[in-house]
């Protein structure tokens, strides 16, 4: 993660107004593909094919920023869309929630016209900060990133490193809380047996899993997940604003913290497998 | 600091410096307005003193020192590398830069105040581009082109000069795209055609100046005091589809995701020129915050999305409208005419005197 320069002045008072015409954001998200998905595929996904069950969603802040940290899984991660319908569907106040990304997407021809439409922001600092700070608005970060979705289904629900704890820095810098969030599923709805590197490096992707349907189903059998359960839980808000000023600076409270995430999301995962009584229901 | 009086603007002959001259005109504080290039004036002007030269750093000195400038805007920077080789848009970004940064410099330079008209091609496009460029950051790679080299070489010569002038206020103003009927610029080529070529497979955000806003902010540079780097850009970012949307055109993805600095060749026999900043701002797009700039006061009236429409609506009746009006030329012993002869008798002597 890159040094951010700290801003001289707060300059939230100079947004941008917003325009009510349009239905595209500032951000490049788009009302009008979002909401085609949401009434189709998120819809049919959240209720019939997932049967999402949601607990804690009133950890979700009903104003004001929040960093939303949650583990990670599945070649094409249904986590984040359903964690971002859950929101939608179950919290009070619907609130929209933008997903940080790969940069990687940004240069990828199809992903780059699809993913910002659908709340994909390039996880980059600086747009973090923006989001959380100035517009106080609800980020969705997966701290094990690539990590998590490359990792095999014999490691599932094993949570990988967390990064360099800059999902913390950026919550801190941001004066905004953490809300961790552990969900149970994915890792089944997609199950990756093997990652074939050569193949990756050959058509340029991210990775090239093997799961129940991919390869052999061509590119649409990134679609064919499995009808697991999931279980999706928001954990008590961590307020940020606890160590004094400036923490962020601290590298080694911040690593401490990035830890103690980890090993909370870990422990209520466990907590939850053991509940549980089927993969399927 | 006193107010700007006396002011010389550089690249009369370009769009940007032949309006700011326009405006600055209908201001009677201002006792001068002297405006240099090597080419002619492209607009009408009434009292500005227009004299050929270009960059030569001990004529502009003679000038500075003779007309007692205390504002300089150099407003001359190519920013748009079909309309320059690449040794002439170095020529003029960096050596000219450096020559008038030398004219204005040293211990008895009357010259007070120094606004640089700069670029958002400073920032470049990446792929790891954050969303929004503050004035803060650098870009996260060196520069692809040599157009981006010269305007970072550009900028990196005023900020010395800020640095060793201390008693001089230096402005940057880092503008991107502009757009207006008036102005001609690629990308409003790009956007006049029938059918919008981009990139396969790519939604670029784009943000627009309108180029009366370009004409203002300049303005409200010369009038007040903005020490420092500011980028110049409307509120509101639009993705490419929603322009063209607006423009009541269609999008034609034609340019293909991979070669396509090989594709665009045939384009450019076609006459649509494609300059290697346009195709990486129709791959990745730019977008800039531009909050430092509004919290300094200046006038943003119109929103990227207004920016478009105003387009727009040019473009509806460009068609029905055109060979209306004829072009501006300039003819130096009409206007030495006008503006030396005692026979002429100015807009602002006729409203001072008592109706007849």
């Amino acid at each position: 993660m890159k040094q951010l320069p700290a801003p001289s002045q707060d300059l939230r008072d100079y947004l941008p107004a917003i325009e009510l015409d349009r239905q595209v954001s500032d951000w490049g998200r788009s009302e009008r593909v979002e909401g085609a998905l949401d009434k189709t595929l998120y819809d049919f996904l959240y209720h019939y094919w997932f049967r999402c069950d949601v607990e804690g969603i009133e950890n979700v802040p009903a104003d004001g920023g929040a960093l939303l940290v949650s583990n990670h899984s599945g070649a094409l991660p249904p986590d984040a869309t359903m964690i971002l319908k859950a929101v939608k569907e179950e919290h009070p106040r619907p609130r929209r929630v933008h997903l940080t990304v790969e940069h990687f997407f940004k240069g990828n021809p199809l992903f780059s016209m699809l993913v910002p439409k659908i709340g994909g922001v390039p996880a980059h600092p600086a747009n973090v900060q923006r989001l959380l700070y100035d517009e106080g608005q609800l980020v969705l970060v997966f701290p094990e990133g690539r990590k998590g979705t490359e990792k095999l289904f014999k490691d599932r629900y094993k949570l990988r490193r967390f990064g360099r704890g800059g999902f913390v820095e950026a919550a801190m810098r941001a004066q905004v809380p953490i809300v961790p969030i552990a969900v149970v599923g994915a890792e089944e709805a997609m199950p990756v047996f093997a990652q074939l590197g050569a193949l990756q490096r050959l058509t340029g992707l991210l990775y090239f899993p093997v799961t129940p349907t991919f390869p052999h189903f061509g590119l649409l059998g990134f679609l064919g997940y499995l009808p697991a359960k999931f279980r999706i839980r928001f954990l008590e808000p961590i307020p940020t604003d606890q160590w004094g000023p400036e923490p962020h600076n601290d590298r080694g409270l911040v690593q401490r913290v990035s830890d103690e995430i980890r090993s909370r999301i870990q422990d209520e995962l466990y907590d939850m497998l053991a509940k549980r009584q089927s993969v399927w229901y | 600091m006193p107010p700007a009086r006396r002011v010389l603007v550089t690249g009369l002959s370009s769009f940007w410096g032949g309006k700011l001259a326009q405006t600055l005109e209908r201001d009677p504080s201002i006792e001068t307005i002297i405006g240099v290039s090597p080419d002619d004036p492209t607009c009408e002007l009434e009292r500005t003193e227009f004299v050929r030269v270009g960059t030569q750093h001990a004529l502009l000195r003679r000038i500075v020192h003779a007309a007692e400038i205390d504002t300089v805007v150099d407003s001359r920077l190519i920013v748009d590398s079909t309309t320059a080789s690449a040794r002439a848009a170095h020529e003029a970004n960096v050596i000219g830069t450096m020559n008038i940064l030398a004219a204005c410099s040293g211990p008895d330079s009357p010259v007070r105040k120094f606004v640089f008209k700069s670029s958002a091609h400073y920032y470049g496009c990446e792929q790891d581009d954050p969303a929004y460029f503050t004035e803060r950051m650098q870009r996260p790679h060196p520069p692809r082109t040599r157009l981006e080299r010269g305007i970072i070489d550009a900028e990196k010569a005023v900020l010395d000069f800020a640095a060793r002038a201390g008693a001089v206020t230096v402005t940057t103003l880092r503008f991107v795209n502009g757009l207006g009927p008036d102005l001609r610029t690629g990308h409003t080529r790009l956007l006049s055609l029938p059918l919008v070529p981009s990139i396969l497979g790519f939604d670029p955000r784009y943000q627009f100046i309108h180029e009366d806003d370009i004409v203002g902010v300049l303005e409200h540079a010369v009038r007040e005091d903005l020490p420092g780097i500011y980028n110049a850009a409307a509120d509101g970012v639009l993705v490419l589809s929603e322009i063209t949307g607006l423009l009541g055109k269609t999008p034609a993805p034609v340019l293909p995701p991979w070669g396509t600095g090989l594709a665009a060749a045939p384009l450019r026999r076609l006459g649509l020129d494609l300059s290697p900043e346009m195709l990486r701002q129709l791959r990745f797009g730019r977008a800039v915050d531009n909050r430092k700039l509004k919290a300094a006061g200046a006038p943003l009236r119109h929103t990227t999305r207004e920016a478009v429409q105003a387009f727009a609506e040019h473009l509806r009746i460009a068609a029905i409208r055109s060979g209306e009006a004829e072009p501006y030329h300039y003819e130096r012993e009409v206007e030495q005419f006008l503006r030396y002869s005692p026979s002429v008798r100015r807009a602002v002597e006729r409203a001072a005197e008592p109706p007849r």
